[in-house]
């Protein structure tokens, strides 16, 4: 892996500083995180015939389509693309014979060209060519077919196409994520739960903020959300179907449950209950049932977080004195504290691909960091007074978490590359927290 | 959300004490001027002449030190100014056995929101555990815990932090 990081990062400089016809060399390094953004030209999109469907006009969408692309893009860190509109749309005809002359003088090394199509059926085909621009070559193309609602989506999974095939990373654009919106006081702050697009895009609330909620975490088939309710005085687990936006209690009795996670296979919620002041990890069918018991110590067990093959749990305990990370089996067997660093550890979370655990580190602010299973390798990503709470990106580059000001109820979303660099806000109409980033949409 | 649940708590009091009220006649001037119309809370016992409702939560709040208990950075054992604190909340309790209460559990802001949902369960049950101990009913008693949801002060600093890190008993009737 780590080579093979390094190869692509000679070809990155061989890509920006060469011309060769010989074969594709743009690349973009995502390891490092230091070079220089990919100049990459997406111009708007044309469209065989002008036509009106539910998501607007075909001729007005193509500019919208590109600028959604462009936006993924440049979030990511890794590319910089002048705004679509300031660029010369090509005709419908050029879309898969790109100006290679017009384009060479433009300064970008990477041209994503597309178009948009109202088909008799209603739907829409949006069409995706990414083009090395010195190499005079295609690189890559793809077409979507869409209803006109997800006309969104066609763009971020041409982003994703486009991503995926320069830098070698998984997709995570067409994904969504679901958090806490707040507002208010900060004694009588009032919690929502609401879903997003990752881009901020399609936003809506979910529950109506009569109860706190907290602690929203997506499980894997994207229909189903596992968190955390004080309705009716008696904080506990809930289910929330997306589909029909119902809910139900996940487990029965008055025992305080929290902090749940959904297994990869989507069976099982991995949670914490408090029984008379000592709080434990369980799991149970995400259809509810008799939870079974995975520890049993005097200390406080809670951030349960599986592995992405499901055979281990990463979790936090302070049976130790302060609270800090541990591995063990899923069965509960074997349990390892991992980290040994100065301070308190919260909040880890398996990365999907594996190779990391987020957490949050407490000492005079709080951070988000990233370790190794085995615990070693510690790298601190962020620096303020209150971050807190990570989830991964559906391919295991991007950390999404909350930022509390200090000194008020204000409270942000924020995304962070796991190289440290690119930290940016996501925008949310209210204050925000305890975002989880949900999976690749098929 | 917290105001609204002590107002209707308090609702829900009066209303008990006015059914209790009717079973003990006894207890009550007789009627003014000859009429049937009388003030539920005039001549009660207790808190004399204030006109508060024995068994309420006015006359719980008038009777105890304090509804409320702090603790330490992290910490959940009942010290010994909590210890008096609670002494006179069993002591109340004690008189007036069909008066239930919950035990809310808070943090500062300074930990991370699933821990202090544990953390605050810890302390609400620590108060609960001494109560027990005092000869209060444990099935008089339920817990919840509001970690960092609910500050008390609302500063981010040590003031405000040791004000956070709290037990607070609520009676409900």
């Amino acid at each position: 892996m780590r080579n093979r990081s390094v190869l692509r990062k000679s070809l990155a400089i061989l890509g920006l500083m060469v011309t060769t016809p010989v074969a594709a060399q743009v690349e973009v390094d995502v390891v490092g995180g230091i070079s220089e953004p990919l100049t990459i030209a997406i111009p708007p999109m044309p469209t065989p015939a002008a036509q009106a469907t539910a998501a607007g006009s075909t001729d007005e969408l193509g500019l919208q389509l590109a600028e959604i692309v462009a936006n993924d893009l440049r979030n990511s860190g890794l590319f910089k693309p002048p705004a679509p509109s300031s660029l010369r749309a090509p005709s419908f005809d050029q879309v898969t014979a790109p100006d290679f002359g017009y384009w060479g003088g433009s300064g970008a090394s990477a041209l994503v060209q597309g178009f948009v199509r109202a088909n008799g059926d209603g739907t829409l085909t949006v069409g995706c060519y990414l083009y090395d621009v010195f190499a005079r070559t295609e690189l890559t193309r793809q077409g979507f077919v869409v209803p006109p609602s997800d006309w969104r989506r066609a763009a971020h999974k041409c982003a994703d196409t486009v991503y995926t095939r320069l830098s070698g990373e998984g997709p995570y654009f067409d994904s969504r994520i679901v958090y806490v919106s707040e507002t208010g006081p900060k004694n009588r702050r009032i919690k929502r739960l609401a879903i997003m697009d990752q881009d901020g895009a399609n936003h809506r609330f979910l529950t109506n903020g009569q109860s706190i909620v907290l602690t929203p975490r997506f499980a894997p088939n994207q229909q189903q959300i596992v968190y955390m309710s004080y309705v009716n005085d008696q904080p506990s687990l809930y289910v929330y179907d997306l589909g029909s936006g119902r809910q139900r209690r996940l487990v029965s009795g008055v025992q305080l449950t929290f902090a749940p996670r959904v297994s990869p296979n989507g069976q099982w919620v991995l949670f914490s209950m408090a029984q008379s002041g000592n709080t434990d990890l369980y799991r149970v069918s995400i259809n509810g049932g008799s939870p079974q018991r995975l520890t049993d110590s005097a200390g406080i067990d809670t951030g349960g977080s599986y592995s992405p093959d499901g055979s281990r749990i990463v979790f936090e305990s302070d049976r130790g004195g302060t609270q800090q990370l541990y591995v063990m089996n899923a069965d509960g067997s074997n349990q390892q504290r991992i980290s040994f660093g100065g301070g308190r550890y919260a909040t880890p979370v398996w990365s999907p691909r594996g190779d990391l655990i987020a957490f949050t580190k407490l000492g005079g602010s709080f951070q988000i960091g990233i370790m190794s299973p085995s615990g070693g390798g510690e790298k601190l990503l962020t620096e303020a007074w209150g971050d807190e709470g990570p989830s991964w990106s559906p391919n295991g580059r991007v950390l999404t978490f909350f930022r509390a000001g200090q000194g008020s109820a204000k409270a942000d979303l924020w995304s962070v590359d796991l190289t440290g660099v690119n930290e940016r806000r996501i925008p949310t109409p209210l204050d925000g927290s305890d975002p989880s980033w949900g999976p690749l949409r098929p | 959300m917290a105001t609204t649940t002590t107002k209707l708590i308090l609702a829900a009091a009066l209303v008990a004490t006015a059914g209790c009220a009717k079973k003990r006649p006894d207890v009550l001037p007789p009627a003014p001027g000859g009429t049937e119309q009388v003030d539920p809370n005039a001549g009660q016992t207790g808190a004399v002449g204030t006109g508060v409702v024995p068994g309420s939560r006015e006359d719980f709040m008038r009777s105890v030190s304090s509804d409320t208990v702090r603790f330490g950075l992290d910490m959940y054992d009942i010290d010994a100014e909590a210890r008096a604190i609670l002494d006179t909340q069993a002591q109340w309790l004690q008189r007036y056995p069909n008066v239930r209460i919950t035990i809310e559990g808070h943090c500062d802001e300074r930990g991370t929101r699933e821990y202090n949902l544990a953390l605050g369960d810890r302390r609400a049950n620590a108060a609960k555990n001494y109560l027990a101990a005092r000869g209060i009913d444990a099935g008089r008693i339920t817990t919840i815990s509001y970690g960092k949801e609910r500050p008390a002060a609302l500063g981010s600093d040590e003031a405000s932090y040791a004000q956070n890190r709290r037990a607070v008993t609520v009676t409900i009737g």
